[in-house]
């Protein structure tokens, strides 16, 4: 039926804004990645609050939420968006990716609440891939 | 999937518990294994909600329509899914599914559930994934589906065909668009919407859609086109209403700004119109025996084929078979006949 390789399950992903930041061109970038990549993408949208996103990924079922904060907000975003995922059963099978501005001296923080992985500027699209390939939680 | 695990999913589903919903909904798109059993067992569980297709061409306002039916239906205490469907690149297999972004009235409402598809490029099977997925919001208790989906096609038309009422979003001076709906999607409206009503050259393009329809009525193949292909109930069907065609039911044209909400009211209550037709008509019960025989003759094709590949698989793959064919050894027809023959005897014996 399909010309995809059967074994191959499509990833989906949620790439998200959220919070007050309006920067959103890395975000399209990604999306556009993984959707080159194969990936089935669903985008956010800006200015999102962590029960949309949460809303949002719980719904499509996505195997990874990329969510991009250049604010400065991520330690009161992020332990809201895992804590909602928790809610709905769906923490457990999806890998969130962190992107944007997050200060070196955050990132073991956040990756003790679940963040699977944090890409700051200067990481590769190719990288970016590559990593969900290999973590894209088992389901 | 072990049968306990299915049985906990559609337990878990049938309880209300969203993540479960949403995952039967992937297992239906990834066609996972054992994704059949989980089908079978959503059957008995249909049949509460209306479902309304919602479809036209990329740009008409498709999504923020969609966004203001849930949003009024969710005012009147009803629970809502949306399946939005968009294209995916035939190259990649990858997609950017853009529809949620138009979901803003409906943020953060767990009672309107909305999932995004793509097409993954086997659109035959994208119809078969979309009704399964209806079946799923069904049993879950939803009370009104709508199926979004960019009207473009044969495809597209065979998607919504999974809908009790189709409506077709036209955008204002859309000439050229109006003459493109002759070719398909006209057949399959039971309402249309000009949306963006508030645009230049709306009242032009209601006008053309009312000549529009007034000739599909006129034309001696009316009533004869329609996707539905449920006529055969019609003979005995009192016609009721205004209209004194046979068909019983003329499209109505409504206008709609979408954006801010104008017209939704009247829109659903043309959609709650058509329902009451549908159902005093019995064309309701003929669509979905309709609906029934398409299924089941598509789950055969698919299963037939599936048989067809199979062999093929075990003969070493289609490529022999096409340098034969092209070194002028054999034909089309000799190969189809050779793979086909083992098949039908292996059935005949057993008859």
């Amino acid at each position: 039926m399909s010309t995809q390789d059967p074994e191959e399950r499509t990833v989906r992903c949620l790439v998200a804004k959220v919070g007050l930041d309006g920067h959103d061109r890395g975000a399209h970038v990604i999306a556009r990645a993984f959707r080159d990549a194969g990936f089935e993408v669903i985008y956010s949208g800006l200015h999102k609050s962590p029960d949309e996103i949460v809303q949002a990924a719980v719904q499509e079922d996505v195997d990874v939420l990329g969510i991009s904060i250049l604010s400065g907000a991520h330690n009161t975003l992020i332990p809201k968006i895992v804590d909602g995922l928790e809610q709905y059963d769906a923490f457990e099978d999806t890998l969130i990716l962190l992107g944007g501005i997050i200060p070196e001296e955050d990132r073991d923080g956040l990756e003790e609440m679940g963040v699977g992985g944090i890409f700051g500027p200067g990481a590769s699209m190719e990288e970016a891939i590559k990593f969900v390939r290999e973590n894209a939680p088992e389901r | 999937m072990s049968q306990a695990e299915t049985a906990a999913l559609i337990d878990d589903l049938l309880a209300g518990k969203h993540r479960a919903l949403a995952r039967v909904i992937s297992k239906i798109e990834n066609r996972a294994p054992g994704y059949r059993e989980l089908v079978s067992e959503l059957h008995e569980h249909t049949g509460g909600a209306t479902v309304v297709g919602v479809t036209g061409s990329p740009g008409a306002g498709k999504s923020t329509l969609v966004d203001k039916m849930a949003e009024t239906y969710r005012e009147r205490g009803e629970t809502v899914g949306v399946i939005a469907i968009d294209p995916s690149s035939p190259f990649s297999g990858g997609a950017v599914l853009g529809d949620r972004i138009r979901m803003a009235s409906n943020v953060g409402d767990m009672d309107v559930f909305f999932r995004s598809m793509s097409a993954r490029g086997t659109l035959g099977g994208l119809s078969t994934a979309t009704t399964d997925a209806v079946k799923a919001l069904d049993a879950f208790g939803k009370d009104r589906i709508i199926i979004e989906t960019v009207g473009a096609g044969q495809n597209e038309v065979d998607i919504v065909g999974t809908a009790d009422t189709v409506a077709v979003l036209v955008p204002p001076s859309s000439g050229d668009d109006v003459q493109m709906l002759k070719a398909g999607i006209l057949e399959i409206a039971d309402v249309f919407v000009v949306n963006k009503a508030d645009l230049d050259g709306a009242d032009r393009t209601v006008k053309e859609l009312k000549e529009m329809v007034h000739m599909r009525d006129a034309s001696p193949l009316a009533g004869t086109a329609g996707h539905h292909g449920a006529d055969a109930g019609r003979d005995d069907d009192p016609t009721g209403g205004a209209d004194d065609e046979d068909d019983g039911w003329t499209p109505p044209i409504v206008e709609t700004v979408a954006k801010r909400g104008d017209g939704v009211e009247e829109f659903l209550g043309t959609l709650h119109d058509h329902r009451e037709w549908l159902a005093s008509s019995g064309e309701l019960e003929s669509r979905r025996r309709e609906r029934y025989a398409e299924e089941i003759r598509r789950l055969l094709r698919e299963e037939a084929a599936d048989l067809v590949q199979t062999e093929i698989d075990t003969r070493g793959g289609l490529d022999a078979y096409v340098d034969a064919v092209v070194a002028k050894e054999t034909d089309p027809y000799a190969v189809a006949e050779e793979v086909v023959a083992p098949i039908r005897n292996r059935i005949e014996e057993q008859q």
